[in-house]
């Protein structure tokens, strides 16, 4: 239960401390940071991440989903090939998905020569892909859960209640 | 007195001039345009509403629901109220003639003060309570009839001390708990005491329930379930608080068929109909809002531990509230009185929170504090709070 919480917690912000854990929960920081340490070593905690919307900085990026088809093969079937994939730094993102195609393939890139060269040279010559569509990302609207664009804040009126 | 002050008091009803602003009002009124300041003094969720609920008003708009519904409110909606009071709180109320769609908890106290109240009739409630009861008795004829609750017995009702104040003038309770602004919650069998004093004097209860689903780590029963109450209980209840729908104006008012044709005929003269976009989406939150609960409550709930161990920890001792979003610290160890504490520490460290006298006689020595607000302006305000106390 109070693993859950806490997990929860830094879910929405990496940046909670065992400390401020223990005010919002009324637990024990030392089971705290016992539990988060533990959530580390098994895998449960990936990562500690931040999402930035890089479209506020001058940096120039681009991002691209790129539908893969498959032949899955012998004994591995798809995870082969996914790996070999996966194992690209350019694939941030590598999901088996169904439908009409078979991996959805996340890449990032400075330039959009960048990304089709590493579709074309890379990713197509694999053996066992038989076919990619590339979608580049034009606007990112929302990503993790978070809002990237426009978005007002609340303005509260004064009110008596 | 100017001359236009003057004639503006002289033309105001005796019932109008009986009632005094709110103490909250006054104090905001030194709020207002100061910058950088945090408010720990607003009674609403900082959430928007969530986005389906809002959708459901958009299709009906988009679709030209807008014309007047029924005065009682639509079927639908009434339908959706009665299936959740008996999820809920396993009540059955027919919605023809038992339910009544409300412009928010407001107007439903209003409407029932006025529905069930002869001038001079008695109405006991807690001291402290929601700044409202008291003036709607008053607009309705009636007379308030503060009881004291006490931090040691954690701001609940006593009904011994109920039976006390009971007179024959005696027309009703008026409950409101989880409370505004202790945060109090009312356990049952204090509740079913209560109940028999209802019995036993023959009363009326209005049960403001609007902050029941915003309890912590306990489940409160409507007072309307009480044995033999559900008769003579005016449940207020709405969707403002626990959906995040404040500015929606939506509540609710069950009861007996009577007191409920009572309320609809002052209601149709005055109000007509609730919104009709306010109504669509209050029936999406009906049916598809326990999750957004479920959410929020937790997120309160973090921060209503931050908020209250804080106060504890800087020496403000701090009931623990079982309910609703507020804190209500005590600053009576430091001598000073509720109005001197929060309006030094809004002007020496802009942080605005209520003095505990606006709720009634027994607020002094208190501060009201709503937790819902981001946890970072809690954070923040706790540390400006230990700085202020550390001048004392």
């Amino acid at each position: 239960m109070l693993k859950q919480e806490i997990l929860k917690i830094l879910e929405t912000d990496a940046r909670a401390t065992p400390d401020g854990i223990a005010r919002m929960t009324g637990g024990d920081v030392t089971e705290i940071n016992k539990i988060i340490a533990e959530a580390e070593a098994d895998g449960t905690i990936v990562r500690y991440k931040t999402v930035v919307n890089w479209d506020k900085v001058s940096n120039e990026r681009v991002e691209a989903i790129i539908e893969v088809r498959v032949s899955p093969q012998r004994d591995t079937g798809f995870d082969a090939i996914a790996e070999r994939i996966y194992r690209f730094p350019e694939a941030r993102t590598v999901y088996l998905m169904s439908g009409t195609y078979d991996l959805a393939v996340l890449v990032t890139g400075k330039t959009m020569h960048q990304v089709a060269n590493f579709v074309s040279q890379k990713l197509s010559q694999i053996d066992g892909v038989t076919g990619t569509t590339t979608h580049f990302m034009l606007k990112r609207y929302k990503e993790d859960g978070e809002i990237l664009v426009g978005g007002e804040e609340i303005q509260r009126q004064q009110v008596v209640l | 007195m100017s001359i236009e002050a003057d004639t503006a008091v002289s033309r105001t009803s005796e019932r109008v001039r009986a009632i005094k602003p709110s103490g909250i009002r006054k104090f905001f009124d030194l709020l207002s345009g100061m910058e950088g300041a945090i408010s720990l003094g607003v009674g609403e969720p900082d959430y928007a509403t969530p986005w389906h609920i809002r959708e459901a008003a958009i299709f009906a708009l988009e679709h030209g629901r807008t014309m007047y519904t029924s005065n009682s409110g639509t079927p639908e909606l009434r339908r959706e109220i009665a299936r959740y009071l008996a999820a809920t709180h396993e009540l059955e109320y027919d919605w023809k003639s038992e339910l009544l769609v409300t412009v928010g908890v407001s107007e439903g106290l209003d409407l029932a003060a006025r529905a069930v109240l002869d001038p001079g009739d008695e109405v006991i409630i807690p001291d402290p309570c929601y700044v409202s009861y008291s003036a709607a008795i008053t607009l309705a004829g009636g007379v308030p009839v503060p009881v004291p609750t006490y931090e040691a017995q954690s701001f609940e009702l006593n009904p011994n001390d109920v039976a006390r104040y009971i007179t024959p003038k005696t027309k009703a309770i008026l409950l409101g708990y989880p409370a505004n602004p202790t945060g109090a919650v009312m356990p049952n069998d204090k509740l079913a005491e209560i109940a028999i004093l209802a019995e036993r004097h023959n009363l009326i209860v209005i049960s403001d329930e609007i902050y029941n689903r915003l309890t912590y780590g306990i489940n409160v029963a409507s007072f309307a379930s009480m044995p033999g109450m559900k008769d003579r209980t005016i449940l207020l209840n709405g969707v403002s608080k626990c959906y995040s729908m404040t500015g929606w104006r939506i509540g609710y008012a069950a009861g007996p068929a009577e007191i409920i044709a009572g309320m609809t005929k002052i209601h149709q003269y005055s109000m007509l109909c609730a919104s009709s976009m306010g109504q669509a989406a209050a029936i999406e939150a009906l049916k598809n809002g326990e999750e957004d609960i479920q959410n929020m409550v937790e997120d309160y709930n973090r921060r209503r531990m931050v908020m209250v161990s804080g106060f504890n920890s800087l020496g403000l001792s701090c009931f623990e509230p079982k309910g609703a979003f507020y804190a209500f610290p005590s600053v009576k160890s430091t001598g000073l009185s509720s109005d001197d504490f929060a309006e030094k520490l809004l002007k020496e460290e802009k942080v605005a929170a209520v003095p505990g006298t606006a709720f009634g006689q027994q607020g002094e020595g208190y501060l009201r504090c709503c937790y819902a607000t981001s946890l970072s302006q809690i954070e923040e305000a706790l540390e400006r709070i230990g700085r202020f106390l550390k001048r004392l």
